[in-house]
């Protein structure tokens, strides 16, 4: 495994190319994309069994990030994680791309699911675990969920299905950065007491602070133990987490920034976490 | 191949093609939303229990949930009636089967008056419409029994998603077996040349092939195709019966906009301008009823048929 200091390492690296990534373009969904950082990192760089030389793999693990405006975030992990060249990053939305704004699995390279409206990757994901069971692969399925996109029924159907279908092999977690494109999630439809309401369709729930490596592979290993439930991991984040122009903003959900902005706010990020650039 | 002409149901038949295709492929799935004893697929779960899945009354989950599925190789079919399988889920059927390019195959019970007893809320006049507008999915409503085995194996060859609007009781033997069926090719069932007459679906063919007689009694030849594929439609064989017959009559039990008779009327306003005339409930909601009433209320009688092609040969 690597270390706690080498994932924060590569956190801070992924973190850099999503913000340059956005920059390049000059506006993306920079505040949800920055709030996974960490438990993609980890993802891909501990949980997964994955081959980035062999991304269709028949019994690889799944990842389906259903709050799929998240792209960015997900394409720096898998570009880093080398699923494809990190120069494709530049092309993030411009027409003809294979990385459009949500992640589409027919244009890149290492994205199991489209998503996109909002809850029909989750639906997907539990789909995904269970075929895998049906074709009685040793293998599970990772999904990533929002907070803001837990308001959509489909989440909820998705949750009642995969407790029903006792999808051990499902590990999800939920981005609850507490804010939503028109603002606060307490302000809109609120989404406490989030544990029990997970606790309510008989997932295994644990709630952390999802920018804490050493907490997030606890909980990931103890989510792999539960064979009998699905596993919902509850991660307390800040949305923008690291864009620190986005931090503590209430409109972070997209945000129009250039290359000058983005090397600028990278800069300070690094000074922030001691890092050399 | 399979005899269906003993098969006392038309969910018979749907059940003996899946069931079918789950013995003969390992892969097949079935989900159903807590309506398995409406179309029987608890006869799958009693074959195949690992894997049938009742998916509870959710049927959005259930069709996102069979995309998941499909992209792991596996190939599901998906029950519903058919306004809860299109309408109800009808964001899931766009993006996480169609824009994905998942193969999901998606029954839809009840086709519009056959939902008879359960009324306006249950009647699906514009699932048609909905489907034609997901780019590529196949959509069949087969008239009898046979041909609705032979489409839905024939659907599930073409390894693409489709669409099949299923009437669940009582059943039409129209085609013994060994009939050549081919998905994509209407059948021609009576030849004329004073009007074309498309019917697609069981209410609609058998009142057309009625239709054809009081016609043919009152010395007016029509041709009749029995359109049982609505995509791929058959643009030849249109063109074809346009040709011949300068009169158009198409007759859908659903809505005209963005029906059968539109499709048809503008794929002829390109290539043929023709006079038209349509049998469909318009813009009318559905209401409770035996077949016999709604048939009545909705003009899908012979009679009513034969009307309208007689006044459209008038023109």
């Amino acid at each position: 495994m690597p270390t706690i200091q080498e994932l924060k390492q590569q956190a801070l690296t992924i973190r850099k190319l999503t913000i340059e990534e956005i920059g390049n373009f000059g506006s993306g969904h920079i505040g949800g994309s920055m709030s996974i950082v960490e438990v993609l990192t980890y993802l891909y760089y501990e949980a997964m069994r994955i081959d980035p030389k062999h991304p269709k793999k028949e019994d690889r693990d799944r990842f389906v990030c259903s709050k799929g405006h998240a792209g960015p975030a997900v394409y720096a992990t898998l570009a880093s994680k080398g699923y494809f060249d990190v120069d494709l990053l530049k092309t993030l939305n411009s027409g003809g791309t294979n990385l459009p704004s949500h992640c589409d699995m027919n244009k890149t390279v290492g994205v199991d699911f489209t998503a996109g409206s909002l809850g029909q990757g989750f639906s997907a994901a539990v789909g995904i675990a269970l075929g895998q069971r049906i074709k009685g692969q040793d293998a599970r399925t990772y999904a990533i969920i929002g907070d803001g996109e837990s308001q959509e029924g489909q989440i909820w159907e998705a949750a009642h299905t995969a407790s029903q279908w006792k999808l051990g092999n499902l590990i999800a977690f939920t981005d609850y950065n507490k804010q939503q494109l028109d603002g606060y999630v307490s302000d809109i439809s609120d989404m406490e007491y989030i544990e029990t309401r997970w606790l309510g369709f008989n997932w295994h729930v644990q709630r952390i602070n999802g920018h804490d490596f050493a907490q997030i592979d606890r909980a990931v290993r103890r989510a792999q133990a539960v064979t009998d439930r699905p596993s919902m991991i509850i991660l307390d984040t800040i949305k923008s987490y690291g864009f620190i122009p986005g931090e503590g903003v209430t409109a972070n959900h997209s945000m129009a920034f250039d290359q000058k902005a983005a090397q600028k706010a990278i800069a300070d990020l690094y000074a922030r976490e001691g890092a050399a650039l | 191949m399979r005899d269906l002409s003993t098969c006392e149901n038309m969910r018979d038949a749907a059940m003996a093609a899946i069931n079918d295709l789950a013995f003969e492929h390992q892969q097949v799935v079935m989900l159903d939303a807590d309506l398995a004893s409406c179309l029987g697929s608890h006869s799958f779960c009693s074959r195949y229990p690992d894997r049938f899945f009742n998916c509870g009354i959710a049927e959005a989950n259930m069709v996102g949930v069979a995309a998941g599925l499909a992209s792991m190789g596996l190939v599901p079919f998906t029950h519903s009636f058919g306004c809860f399988a299109t309408r109800r889920a009808y964001d899931q059927v766009f993006l996480s089967v169609g824009y994905t390019g998942q193969t999901v195959h998606l029954i839809g019970s009840d086709p519009g008056i056959t939902a008879q007893l359960n009324g306006g809320t249950h009647m699906p006049f514009e699932d048609i419409a909905l489907m034609r507008q997901v780019p590529g999915i196949i959509i069949i409503e087969p008239s009898d029994a046979q041909s609705l085995y032979e489409l839905i194996r024939q659907a599930y060859d073409l390894n693409k998603a489709s669409y099949t609007r299923v009437p669940r009781k009582g059943a039409t033997h129209r085609y013994p077996a060994g009939t050549p069926i081919v998905l994509g090719k209407g059948i021609v069932l009576a030849e004329g040349s004073d009007v074309g007459i498309f019917a697609t679906g069981e209410v609609m063919v058998n009142a057309a092939q009625e239709a054809v007689m009081l016609l043919q009694a009152k010395g007016v030849k029509a041709t009749l195709v029995d359109l049982h594929t609505i995509r791929p439609l058959d643009y030849p064989l249109i063109e074809q019966v346009a040709a011949k017959t300068g009169r158009i009559l198409v007759c859908e039990n659903g809505r005209y906009a963005g029906g059968i008779g539109e499709a048809i009327a503008a794929h002829l306003g390109r290539v043929k301008p023709t006079r038209m005339e349509f049998v469909n409930v318009g813009e009318q909601f559905g209401e409770v009823g035996k077949l016999g009433y709604l048939a009545q209320t909705f003009g899908f009688t012979a009679s009513a048929i034969a009307q309208k092609a007689e006044a459209l040969v008038a023109l």
